[in-house]
């Protein structure tokens, strides 16, 4: 597996976008391998008791996802120095999430390109926003 | 909540910014382990073998698997005690109990904020200490009103050595009623249409020649003004008695935007909203489509249809005049 080279990426290079169906199993699953037991990531009668027709995805998943879509970009040697999320609307089973994302800084000093990252599920439109800052060789 | 009850609640609420969440650092149960960053690189579909392929590792810079960052935080959380018995006190329940007996049950992560100083490996122990940071003044927001908190927290190593720092920050808000009083089925999820058109005694007979496929506009009985949208008197003669006329639906664009962000749920991108001068000489804001946007323009000529843009709303859409677009 290749890593991109810091002088190889220029601002405005666009990520592959990634297309992630939410099902059941990705939310309760995604919320026990971030050890978050909150019941409304896992208890479908406790999700509805909020008002949503299901269990829908926490934050540390959302953060995961995001964190995936940009090494998966930049390969394996790159190191992750920050990352920002900010979150929208819900992400329930039945959706499919595109999560796209754009370099918009470099910063010659880290090594480091700032990814800004939009996840928008077919339903519901913007679920997550942020940024994932990656030092890269 | 009368001032004087708000003023109260916040002098309370207040003196928990700054306060520890924790008594002492708090180290994570497990020190990071394959077993747990396995189970994660699995659910998430992350396939670094940065994480999990020890081999490739070893010939790596690193020399050397690493925990995904982005676990920081899974580490010190608390397990299925949340679930089965509720979280055990901590600074932030308590400050989460005084809010829930306020009447702002309602939470909601909002934003997380990570740095990362050196990565985590299989191996290392991780603490955290946590301290509520801040604490914001009432707010109202589309969820209800309430207060915004952030926590600060710092996590180190054996070594005392700082790997990241983390900004977590929740709304704590009352929920709105109909949700506390009618719990969602199942069923399909709600496919979201465009704002309802709100329908009082002054336009709600425009919205309903709309809906049945006519553009109307209103026009003084007295001085034979045009007048739109709809209102009660003629701003030239101050009558209040009107009819209408029916639109030809034909215009130019007056001026135009674009809406990029933030996306509403229930529309069609791309998304050009338009001041329209109409031919009978008033204006009316409508959707431009049925071209790229990038030839829009300020006087191009247009044609209106009324059209079903999704299953519960009808809207004038405006197309380009053959010849008159680029």
């Amino acid at each position: 597996m290749n890593t991109f080279n810091y002088a190889d990426v220029k601002v405005g290079d666009k990520l592959p976008a990634l297309e992630i169906p939410i099902t059941a199993s990705l939310i309760s699953c995604g919320a026990l391998a971030t050890r978050d037991f909150e019941p409304c990531h896992h208890d479908k009668s406790v999700a509805q008791g909020m008002g949503l027709t299901d269990v829908f995805m926490n934050i540390l998943t959302s953060q995961a996802l995001m964190a995936r879509f940009v090494t998966d970009w930049s390969g394996p040697e790159a190191v992750m120095k920050g990352l920002k999320v900010k979150l929208g609307a819900p992400n329930v089973p039945g959706m499919t999430m595109t999560v796209s994302g754009e370099i918009a800084a470099k910063d010659d000093a880290e090594n480091s390109v700032t990814v800004e990252v939009t996840g928008e599920n077919n339903i519901w439109g913007m679920h997550m926003s942020g940024s994932v800052r990656i030092a890269l060789p | 909540m009368t001032p004087e009850e708000k003023k109260a609640f916040e002098d309370e609420l207040y003196t928990y910014v700054g306060k520890a969440i924790y008594s002492a650092p708090r180290k994570g149960y497990d020190d990071v382990n394959t077993a747990m960053i396995r189970q994660w690189s699995e659910v998430m579909g992350d396939k670094n073998p940065a994480y999990n392929d020890s081999e490739w590792a070893a010939k790596s810079q690193r020399g050397h698997t690493i925990a995904p960052p982005a676990m920081m935080y899974a580490w010190t959380q608390e397990g299925y005690k949340v679930a089965s018995e509720g979280r055990p006190a901590d600074g932030q329940v308590e400050m989460v109990q005084f809010f829930d007996r306020h009447g702002f049950s309602g939470s909601l992560g909002t934003n997380v904020d990570q740095e990362y100083f050196v990565e985590a490996k299989p191996g290392d122990s991780i603490f955290e200490e946590s301290i509520i940071d801040s604490i914001s003044e009432q707010k109202s927001t589309a969820r209800g009103i309430g207060y915004f908190f952030e926590t600060y927290a710092k996590f180190t190593n054996q070594d005392g050595v700082l790997i990241g720092t983390q900004r977590f920050r929740v709304f704590k808000f009352i929920p709105p009623v109909e949700a506390a009083t009618a719990p969602a089925q199942d069923g399909a999820l709600e496919v979201p249409t465009r704002a309802v058109s709100p329908r009082g005694q002054d336009n709600k007979w425009w919205w309903d020649a709309c809906d049945e496929g006519k553009i109307l506009i209103q026009r003084c009985q007295n001085c034979q003004t045009l007048r739109h949208p709809p209102r009660p008197m003629c701003g030239e003669c101050q009558s209040t008695e009107w009819d209408s006329i029916e639109s030809t639906l034909d215009g130019e664009v007056y001026s135009f935007v674009e809406m990029h962000h933030p996306k509403f749920p229930g529309y069609q991108y791309p998304l050009v909203v338009a001041v329209i001068d109409l031919a009978e000489g008033t204006r009316i804001i409508a959707n431009v489509v049925g071209c790229e946007v990038k030839d829009i323009h300020i006087g191009m000529k247009i044609k209106g249809k009324v059209e079903q843009v999704d299953p519960k709303t009808m809207l004038p859409q405006f197309y380009p005049v053959a010849g008159s677009a680029a």
